[in-house]
Order: structure tokens, then sequence, then C-alpha cells
């Protein structure tokens, strides 16, 4: 929908800062977001240190670690979600497409880069209205029935909700709901989708279900996720970024962060030593 | 295990803890009993109520039947007596004060539970509870020393030149009157709608507000299109208790409302209300058919409560599956 103001993936896009544990990750040219030393406080408390990573292009991007290492706060920090949060500060730099998010109105902004977050959290309406929300707060002109049909479609939820789609959003499993979350985020067309932990509160079917999606969802935009989950980052992403009581450990492509981790505690931590 | 326990009164180490449960089973029972005559006796209440205004009415339903709700003549003189004056100035006083309340209540509950910071949203929610604890009899002397005079000195004028045109606003301005008392509940019941509002509002969960605002929502349409809709049964309930509340309100709509049993398409004129018209005239009330009168006067705001909860719930269900469904 915002192809036309959308701009191209450009090659002037201003090179990620690598720190020393991420030489190997891809080139600067197929970055859809850079972060550059981000550092972040709640209140007196500093939750992120120095930050920066690329995400890549149509690459699926796991951000892993234990509970409170601050891979969740790094990811709303990407579309500015902690701003929802009192007394938070952010420095640093990040990037969309070669432009600082920060200086953006926020509201486009949350548009280019969608959310699905950890609990399935459905509005209290119709599977049909769910998905149409966003479209109708963007004032879209496209036809309604299409485009909520292509979005549940590429949620993979078409087929068992298409004889209702005018029952209530909550009369879904929790997995249908979840898939129904990342369709209401695909209606709008966004670049980049992240995931909070999108699969904490789902039962193994489900899960399967939804890391299937999102390796196909590659083709269609940018994927960011959190996960506690080790396993999951390996099956489904490209790069994976460890995250340590706010550091950035280590961030490579995945099968070399599974197999051949240059950080004594990234091995420490995939290999069940903590966390 | 309640047998078990006592069948078997001394065997052994667990007896302490077997019978300590039982007892607590016991409890559970007592329990249960209790607060199930607790939930009975409102029933109970209800009833003897409705008994007692039936009974006490014998006379006027006899005498005047279905046309005791048509009549608009109370003339306690040749003892002729309708509740229709009443009933009309019950049901639009209530409404007046709806129709102004429910805006600014649900307003400022949105501004206090949404957008305005913590600190100065508890304050000021201090203060609207504060208001809800007023007596009516002190909204009553607001209304005589202060709305009266502004009504017929400044609104009722200004209303008479703008809007003159409509039947609503026509007549002459004596400061008292329908729209007078309806404005004087409005002001009564506000505090209620905000209070509930606020604390219904603000507990809308987070994830919904995250969400809306993830699909790039404004602030305001997060909050206009998610957390209201979302809250909207609780903002309902609100709003019924404000209607109960006017609905039975006496002492600041007596001050206000002229007392004149008279039904008029304009809300300037002097009227009166069921609720008024029970507490003014049933101590001087003469003769049986009178006082009886009076006592189906309650029987009859009893079952308008009752029938305009009713509709409201109706109203609920309606607009709810309509919201689950489209909106």
């Amino acid at each position: 929908m915002h192809a036309s103001v959308r701009p191209a993936v450009s090659v002037n896009i201003t090179p990620p800062v690598i720190t020393g544990a991420s030489r190997e990750t891809a080139a600067p040219s197929e970055m859809r977001m850079t972060i550059s030393k981000v550092n972040f406080w709640y209140g007196a408390k500093q939750t992120l240190f120095d930050i920066s990573l690329g995400i890549a292009t149509s690459k699926v991007t796991a951000l892993i670690g234990p509970s409170g290492c601050g891979k969740s706060t790094l990811l709303r920090t990407l579309d500015r979600m902690h701003e929802t949060v009192r007394n938070s500060r952010l420095e640093g730099q990040i990037l969309l497409d070669g432009k600082n998010i920060l200086d953006q109105d926020v509201t486009l902004l949350r548009r280019r880069v969608g959310m699905v977050f950890q609990r399935p959290n459905p509005f209290p309406k119709s599977i049909f209205e769910n998905v149409a929300y966003g479209l109708r707060i963007n004032g879209s002109k496209l036809p309604m029935g299409d485009a909520v049909e292509k979005s549940l479609r590429h949620a993979a939820l078409w087929d068992e909700v298409k004889d209702h789609l005018h029952k209530s959003a909550y009369e879904l499993s929790g997995g249908q709901q979840q898939r129904l979350c990342i369709a209401r985020a695909l209606a709008v067309e966004p670049e980049v989708l992240l995931l909070d932990e999108p699969c904490s509160a789902l039962d193994p079917i489900s899960t399967a279900k939804i890391e299937e999606l999102l390796v196909q969802l590659k083709d269609l935009c940018t994927i960011v996720t959190v996960t506690h989950n080790m396993q999951q980052a390996a099956r489904i992403s490209d790069f994976t970024a460890f995250l340590l009581t706010g550091q950035l450990i280590e961030f490579s492509p995945t099968p070399q962060l599974f197999t051949k981790p240059t950080d004594a505690r990234t091995e420490a931590y995939i290999t069940g030593r903590f966390g | 295990m309640a047998t078990t326990s006592t069948t078997v009164p001394s065997a052994g180490p667990f007896l302490g803890s077997r019978s300590f449960l039982a007892r607590l089973r016991e409890g559970d029972e007592i329990a249960r009993l209790v607060t199930l005559l607790f939930a009975a006796s409102v029933v109970l209440i209800t009833l003897l109520i409705v008994y007692e205004l039936w009974q006490g009415s014998v006379l006027p339903r006899h005498k005047f039947g279905f046309a005791f709700l048509r009549t608009s003549v109370w003339d306690p003189n040749f003892d002729n007596f309708g509740a229709l004056p009443f009933i009309f100035g019950t049901v639009v006083t209530s409404a007046v004060a709806l129709f102004i309340a429910v805006p600014l209540g649900i307003g400022a509950a949105i501004f206090l539970a949404e957008l305005a910071p913590a600190r100065l949203s508890d304050a000021l929610e201090f203060f609207i509870d504060l208001l809800a604890a007023v007596p009516s009899v002190i909204y009553g002397l607001l209304g005589i020393f202060i709305v009266v005079p502004v009504m017929r000195d400044v609104i009722q004028p200004a209303l008479k030149n703008t809007l003159g045109f409509i039947p609503l606003f026509k007549g002459p301005a004596f400061g008292i009157g329908f729209l007078t008392a309806g404005i004087v509940l409005a002001i009564m019941v506000i505090p209620y709608i905000i209070s509930v509002s606020r604390e219904i509002l603000l507990s809308v969960p987070r994830d919904q507000r995250e969400a809306a605002l993830a699909l790039g929502s404004t602030r305001w349409e997060s909050t206009w299109k998610v957390v209201v809709p979302f809250a909207r049964t609780g903002i309902m309930g609100s709003i019924f208790l404000a209607l109960a509340r006017a609905l039975g309100e006496t002492m600041a709509v007596t001050m206000v409302i002229g007392n004149t049993p008279a039904i008029a398409a304009s809300l300037f004129s002097p009227g009166d209300s069921i609720a008024s018209v029970i507490a003014n005239q049933f101590t001087e009330a003469t003769g049986e058919l009178y006082t009886q009168s009076l006592i189906e006067l309650g029987l009859v705001l009893f079952l308008l409560t009752f029938i305009l909860n009713g509709l409201a719930r109706v109203l609920i269900l309606v607009t709810s599956q309509r919201g689950s469904a489209h909106a």
C-alpha cells in the first residue's frame, strides 16, 4: 500500500557499525535496518549498552538471551514502542532504509514496521474487522475483502476461517489468534515485522505452524523475532544476536553462532550452562 | 469425606489434619448457606417492596385501573388522581440529565484514564469521589441559589433567542422547571459516570493499546477505536447507575422542578416528578385514596426503573453482538 512512498533498497545506506564479534554479517547494502550505538534507560536503570547491529533485508534475524537481557527492549526500540513506557530514554541511532526512525512521524513508522506480541491480542471484534483495522485507520481505498483475504492467506489462516469471517476473533484457538495477529500486522504491508516471543504462549503444534509461516514470510518482509527458545532461533533464523545483561555479545549467521560461537559466554548459553 | 472423619474419630496420626479438612468442608457448607441467604435477601426485599406497594395501593388500583397511568389530572380536592405528569417529569428530567452527563462524564473519564498524567488523574479522582458523596439536599441548594438564577437570566433567554423556534425552548423563563432539574441531576450523576468509566478504561489490557499503536494508530485512534469499544459494556454500566440515580432522585429535584403536575412541550415549564411529589405530599395527604395514590406512584416508579433497566440491558446485548460482528 505504501509501495509508492517506500524508498527502494538503496545502495548508499550507511554501513552498519559492527562490533568486534559481528564481522561476518551480511553486506551493508542488504541492510533494512541499522542499529548504531543504542543505549537505553528505564528511569535511572540502563538496560541496553552500546548495541550496534544490522537487520538484513528479507531475512529472519533472531534475538536470543536469558530473561532480562534486553532482547525485548531492543526489539521495541525498532518501532519506538518503548515510548509508551514513562521515563524511558534512548540514545543512539536506528536507521530504516537509511533514515533515522527517531526523527520520523511515529505513526508512519509503525505502519512500515509492524509488531506481533508475546500473547495473542486480537481486538474484541470479528476476524474480518481485526485484519481490516489497520487498513481502515490508514484510509485504504483497496477493496477491503480482497486485502483481508490476502493477509489471512499470507498468515496461513485463510482456509481455517474463510467460512466464518464474521465470528468473534475470541472464538479462535490461541495459535489461530496469534496467526490472526500476524495477518492483522501484515495487512498494512509493513517492510519489517517484529515479533516478541510470538510462540511463548502457544502449544507445540501451533508453534510449529508459526515457525513455518515466518520462514515463508521472509519473501514479503524483513523479520526480527525475539525468542527464549534457542532451538527455535536455530530452526528459523538466518542471523542470530545473543544478548546478555543489555550487551550484544555475539551477532553472526545462525549456523555459525550455534556451531562455532566465538565468545565463551555464547557457547556457555547455547550449550545450556546458564539461562 | 465428612462421613469418614466422623465415623473414625480417633484413628492415628492423620486424624488431626483430616478432621480439620472435614471442618473446612463443613465451613464451605456454612459459607455457601450464609452467602446464599444474603443473596436471597436481595430478592426477598425486592419482592417485599413490591408486595407492600401493591397492597398499599388497593383503592386507587380498583378505582382508576390502568387509567391511573394515562390520566394527567392530579386533583386531591375531588379525589381524582392520574400519574402521567409525574411519569413525564421523571422521564424528561432523567433524559435531560443523561443527555448532558453522558458525553461530559465519558469525555472526562477518557481524559483521566488515557491522557492525563497519573498523578493528576488520581488527584482529580479524589475530588470526583468527594462529589459523589455530597448529600442531594446540598445539590438542591446549589440549584436554587446558583443554577436557577443563571438559567432564568442567562441560559434560558439565550436558548430562546437561538433555538426558540423549537417547541422545547419556548415559553417564559422561570428558572425552575424540567431543564433546570435535568441540569442539577446531570451535575449529580456525572461523578458516577466518571468514576466508574475511568476504572473500566484503566482496566483495559495494555496489549490492546499496544496492538493498536503498533498498527500505526495515533493515540486518539487507539483510545477511541480500541480502548473505548473494549470498555463499552462497563461504560454502559456506569450510565445505568447514573440513570437509576436520576430516576429516583428526590430532594434536589423537588427544590428546582417547580412542583406543578403539568405536561408541557417546553423544557422551561415547571413540572413534577414521581419521587418529588411523593416526598412533598405524603405528610399532608388526607384521606385513604390520596395516600394510596401516592403509594401507587411509588409502584409506578419501581416499574419504570425496572422497565428502563431492562431496555438498557437489551441495548447492551444488541450493541455488543453488533460490536463483535461488525463494529
